[in-house]
């Protein structure tokens, strides 16, 4: 089903005109009201009006993480605060979070994008969404409450945790559309058989599932278990949130981008030269309509590809590959963002442990575990067992205080960890998704 | 008065114990007493050896954390009740065991037992002031 049949189905020249006409007022906008971007674009040598095709986006500098980091909080909002409806911040970056604004009009667009995904993956007026995505600072939760009030749909803001519940209330509600992360839609369906509850027994159509990497494998079995059609979506708080990119369930084959709103491109993360469709890369984002939060050329670090094939949906909209992987050492482990570096701090700041470590990462009936093996100092080891004893646990708090993440610390020998050269191989990260 | 130890840090891994007595065993070292202490995250080999030094470098050189520890050799005469004599001496006195562990080898009728006490100096004055015979190093390591 098509939401918005206009849109979402544009002949490509026209698609590319709103594209255009979209972007030389968004480069305009940035440039008048967002110091970071005057700044940026100055040192390019371009004026806001130099764009005159599609391909001038190409001349525009890039945003980093790290750029939004520098202008923490506000610092990058193309508004006045009396203007911006709504803030949300990303999960456990390095320091601090990320923070996103919206204005009424961005919450009305987000809500229609929601929508517009929500009924790509075949849900309508009618149906009930357990919608079990974190609400909160986290764009998950209340980005798919939106969608799904617009779209007419009865939600369940059942949020994250209290499994046991969520299966009595998928039992008693009769939920039809099932919103949630991959992994926690298998854990849900553990749960329900161990509560000697027949999954496939219940009304669920279909599980809309984000907010972390998976595989086809994973849906297959989603799927199986589960007895639902399960389709991928993506988004990223900086860009909107969820909302960027969705899969049709009449193909289920690539998530269609809602380019009038986003442009994608691919990149080569090493040289930052755009790839040509078909090739694989990083994903970079420019927001078209977003008032608050503009960003141009924003880079994901998120591995994926473009195509133009058209589908048998019947939209438009270029598609993208599953994510395959970051072009940074960013982990995502049970859905919170995790940079080693994050867990390097912890280990500096002890003298029992030598900051020589791997983060072993691996999925274990469909929970990511994470290891965390460290060297121990030699100069702390006197011979007695209260030099180490608490060592381990001690790390394993800080980490989960810090990240809030769980992890399992081992102390290992000194010089035992492989040294490196060039840049250390500080992750291995078994999951196969 | 005082015996040296030799402690291993060993991370739980299949076959380090190994590693190090092949080590120990290629140099010409001889074990004279071992324990181990392991919790659930690490161990440490505690051994008394015929050549402290000798047992220190081989198994720096091959990669271990080593380090080295006074401890107190004591004769216990080989009956019920030897041992607990010992202890209540030292308990009187407020002396703490930090570990201890038993020797293979007899000093004729009597058993030798390797303490590691807090406080060592205390602990050697306390027991030789009640007639505990404490053994030297050079007889510990070639018993």
């Amino acid at each position: 089903m098509i939401y918005d049949e206009e849109f979402e189905t544009l002949p490509r020249e026209a698609l590319d005109a709103i594209k255009l006409r979209r972007l030389q007022h968004l480069a305009e906008r940035v440039y008048a009201t967002v110091p970071f971007y005057k700044k940026a674009f100055d040192e390019q040598g371009i004026k806001p009006d130099h764009i005159k095709h599609l391909e001038d986006l190409q001349e525009l500098p890039f945003t980093m993480k790290q750029d939004l980091r520098d202008n923490y909080p506000f610092g990058m909002f193309a508004m006045p605060m009396e203007n911006v409806v709504r803030i949300h911040a990303s999960s456990g970056t390095t320091g601090k979070p990320t923070v996103v604004g919206y204005t009424q009009r961005d919450i009305n667009t987000w809500a229609e994008l929601m929508a517009r995904t929500l009924s790509a993956a075949g849900t309508h007026k009618g149906d009930i969404v357990h919608n079990a995505y974190g609400y909160g600072l986290f764009t998950g939760g209340l980005g798919f409450h939106y969608g799904a009030e617009r779209l007419g749909a009865s939600v369940i803001p059942v949020s994250g945790g209290n499994t046991k519940r969520q299966i009595l209330l998928m039992k008693d509600f009769g939920p039809t559309v099932l919103t949630c992360t991959p992994s926690y839609a298998l854990r849900l369906g553990e749960v329900a058989a161990d509560e000697g509850v027949d999954f496939r027994s219940l009304k669920f159509r279909v599980g809309v599932c984000g907010a972390e990497p998976w595989s086809e494998n994973m849906r297959t079995e989603i799927e199986e278990k589960l007895g639902i059609d399960a389709v991928d979506i993506y988004g990223l708080s900086e860009i909107i949130g969820p909302g960027v990119s969705v899969e049709c369930i009449e193909a289920k084959k690539g998530l269609h981008i809602f380019e009038d709103h986003f442009i994608p491109e691919i990149i080569n993360p090493e040289t930052g030269e755009v790839l040509p469709y078909g090739t694989p890369g990083e994903l970079v984002f420019t927001t078209l309509t977003k008032e608050a939060f503009p960003l141009i050329r924003y880079r994901t670090r998120d591995l994926s590809i473009l195509h133009r094939e058209p589908c048998k949906c019947g939209r438009t909209l270029m598609r993208m590959g599953r994510i395959t992987g970051r072009s940074d050492d960013m982990l995502i482990i049970r859905g919170v963002n995790v940079f080693p570096s994050q867990i390097e701090s912890v280990l500096m700041a002890r003298n029992d442990v030598a900051p020589y470590y791997v983060l072993i990462v691996d999925r274990k009936e469909q929970m990511d575990t994470l290891q965390v093996q460290v060297e121990i100092n030699e100069e702390a080891f006197s011979g007695a067992v209260k030099d180490f004893q608490t060592a381990a646990l001690d790390i394993e708090k800080d980490i989960k205080d810090m990240l809030g993440v769980s992890c399992k610390v081992q102390l290992v020998e000194p010089k035992t960890i492989q040294r490196s050269e060039g840049k250390a191989q500080r992750v291995i990260d078994k999951r196969k998704l | 008065m005082r015996v040296e130890q030799i402690s291993v840090f060993l991370e739980n891994r299949a076959g380090r114990l190994a590693e190090i007595t092949r080590v120990l065993g290629e140099a010409g070292v001889n074990i004279r007493a071992l324990s181990v202490a392991d919790t659930s995250d690490f161990g440490i080999l505690r051994i008394i050896v015929n050549d402290n030094d000798k047992a220190k470098a081989v198994l720096k050189e091959h990669g271990f954390t080593v380090s080295k520890t006074n401890v107190v050799a004591v004769e216990v005469e080989d009956r019920p009740g030897g041992l607990n004599h010992i202890l209540e001496v030292l308990g009187k006195e407020d002396i703490n065991v930090e570990y201890m562990y038993a020797f293979v080898q007899h000093t004729g009728k009597n058993a030798v037992i390797i303490f590691r006490f807090d406080d060592t100096d205390a602990a050697v004055r306390i027991l030789l002031n009640n007639n505990v015979k404490v053994l030297e190093g050079k007889t510990v390591y070639t018993l």
